[in-house]
């Protein structure tokens, strides 16, 4: 009896879990669908591929995609050598570090962006790139400092001096045991500040002021729209990405131990 | 670390800087050249554009909050307990199913319910097909309604997986051992979780509630897409008016923007003494 009621809860949970897809897949793909109907009455493609195939779409794609990728390899360079000294070194001054890299990661991207907004209008930067790359490193340099200091405070350098001892070149020694030894942080950390930056909708709105489209700014619109088609159409664009990386990335997810603290 | 700290605090600073200035009137768009204090009498004091919503906005903001952590954190403690006792195997894929919730972000999740949810939606459907109701205006308001149900829904929904994860980390890392205690001690299952199980995690999952109050007071997007009209949270109120074509109406918008900040730093101070308190 425990046994079944168990099985019927995982088999819950798990369909919550996929049924935003399938919900998604429903609207999307629907032609005519009346009420009460509770199946589409007839299925097409044409408007999906007439959406992911128009100019603003795949506009908002590349500057979506190009966006996300440079703030996750910034977040990473420039996190790094951070994360490092914090997960290693015991320094005066070390609590104010973490305290300025903690209070980004609680006020809301709704306050950063709206005091942002005239600084960067006055420089110069709203509506371009480099602007909206800028802002969106506020929220996700810190996760990623923090995902990545956890690894380095189970790191043992020793591994690292013990080859520079031997007469390892320092590219060697990063490649072949830093890196290696710090991969699954490294990958849960690349993918936050990935997902953090994608889905990033006030930031880029409030920066970007309607020059820069990324794919959430279409979502919204499609929402305010009204049309379930497109607005399931975006809605599975918007989440293909997220998906396939967390999915691949399943493994170093379930083995990195550290609790995720992140929301977006 | 240098350039790292540099990046954060200059932006960071000069966000809030540049905020409080705009709070006082500065460099809002209209001439005005000296600190003025008029869009906080007019926000606190309920009689500005901005005012007249502030209260009645704030208090629907607690409420979402309060009841969405609620839930969340009972919902959360109610499957970990759950899930807790079982092999490595169905452990990881626990994890990993837990983890699959954060392919989905708010703003999409919150779609989700949009489509499931609404009086047309795929729910109202599948009750019309059963008998249930003959039209969509049968179906319940259950999104889009004006005490904020459709945004609890998203948020508890989102957030049990989130505190489940925190949970399962605490008992899976200590709890086997004095469970198995309790049990020869001649515990009975209940008395094991009244006084072993839920002493343990406690600390742990207020920690986390903490996070997620703050976290829900301060958003955005499900609001913006499950709130109505009136009344709205606090984050869509402060974007409406900082976005307004009234440039005078900015300062206020950047006002209820420092009332979120203030709080949500509150309740940070307060998860973290928590979280301290579990380390020692």
């Amino acid at each position: 009896m425990k046994k079944a009621s168990f099985i019927a809860f995982r088999v819950v949970l798990y369909a919550i879990l996929i049924a935003p897809l399938f919900l998604f897949g429903l609207y999307a793909f629907s032609e005519r669908w009346f009420f009460p109907a509770p199946l589409p009455t007839q299925w097409t493609a044409s408007i999906f591929t007439r959406i992911i195939t128009n100019s603003r779409t795949t506009a908002g794609l590349s500057a979506s995609l190009s966006l996300a990728l440079i703030v996750t390899v910034l977040s990473l360079i420039i996190g790094y050598p951070a994360a490092r000294v914090l997960g290693t070194k015991v320094f005066r001054g070390r609590s104010l570090a973490w305290l300025i890299f903690f209070i980004p990661t609680v006020v809301p991207p709704l306050a950063i962006g709206m005091g942002l907004n005239i600084l960067f209008l006055r420089l110069g930067w709203s509506g371009t790139m480099f602007g909206v790359v800028l802002a969106h490193l506020v929220p996700t340099l810190p996760y990623t400092i923090f995902t990545l200091s956890g690894v380095f405070s189970r790191f043992d350098e020793n591994y690292e001096l013990q080859a520079l001892v031997l007469g390892s070149s320092r590219l060697r020694i990063f490649l072949t045991i830093t890196l290696r030894l710090i991969l699954p942080g490294l990958v849960v950390a690349s993918l936050f500040a990935f997902l953090i930056s994608w889905s990033q909708y006030l930031l880029t709105l409030l920066i970007g002021g309607g020059k820069i489209l990324t794919i959430p700014m279409l979502l919204f619109s499609a929402v305010s729209g009204g049309n379930p088609t497109s607005i399931a159409a975006y809605s599975l664009i918007f989440v293909a990405p997220p998906v396939i990386m967390i999915a691949a990335s399943a493994r170093f997810l379930t083995q990195h131990g550290n609790t995720i603290r992140e929301q977006y | 670390m240098a350039p790292a700290i540099l990046i954060i605090s200059v932006l960071f600073g000069a966000s809030i800087l540049f905020g409080l200035a705009q709070s006082f009137g500065m460099m809002t768009g209209t001439q005005q050249e000296t600190i003025s204090l008029a869009a906080y009498q007019s926000v606190f004091s309920g009689q500005g554009p901005a005012g007249r919503e502030f209260w009645s906005s704030f208090w629907f903001s607690l409420w979402v909050a309060t009841a969405s952590t609620f839930f969340s954190a009972i919902g959360a403690l109610a499957v970990a307990i759950w899930l807790s006792d079982r092999k490595k195997k169905s452990q990881q894929i626990d994890t990993l199913a837990l983890n699959w919730n954060m392919a989905f972000p708010h703003l999409v999740w919150a779609i989700a319910l949009l489509l499931f949810f609404s009086q047309s939606g795929f729910l109202a459907r599948l009750s019309a097909t059963f008998g249930f109701i003959q039209t969509p205006a049968e179906f319940p308001v259950l999104v889009l309604d004006r005490f904020g149900i459709g945004i609890i829904i998203d948020y508890v929904t989102k957030e049990i997986p989130f505190l489940t994860l925190i949970l399962l980390a605490v008992l899976r890392s200590q709890a086997e051992n004095l469970d198995v205690v309790a049990e020869n001690l001649g515990a009975s299952r209940w008395q094991q979780l009244r006084f072993v199980t839920i002493p343990q995690v406690m600390p742990a999952l207020s920690a986390g509630s903490l996070i997620v109050f703050g976290f829900i007071f301060s958003a955005f997007e499900v609001p913006a897409i499950l709130g109505v009209r009136y009344p709205r949270m606090l984050p869509v109120l402060a974007l409406d008016f900082f976005l307004n074509q009234d440039l005078n109406r900015r300062a206020e918008g950047m006002v209820i923007s420092f009332v979120i900040t203030v709080f949500v730093i509150i309740v940070a101070i307060l998860s973290q003494k928590q979280e301290k308190g579990t380390q020692q």
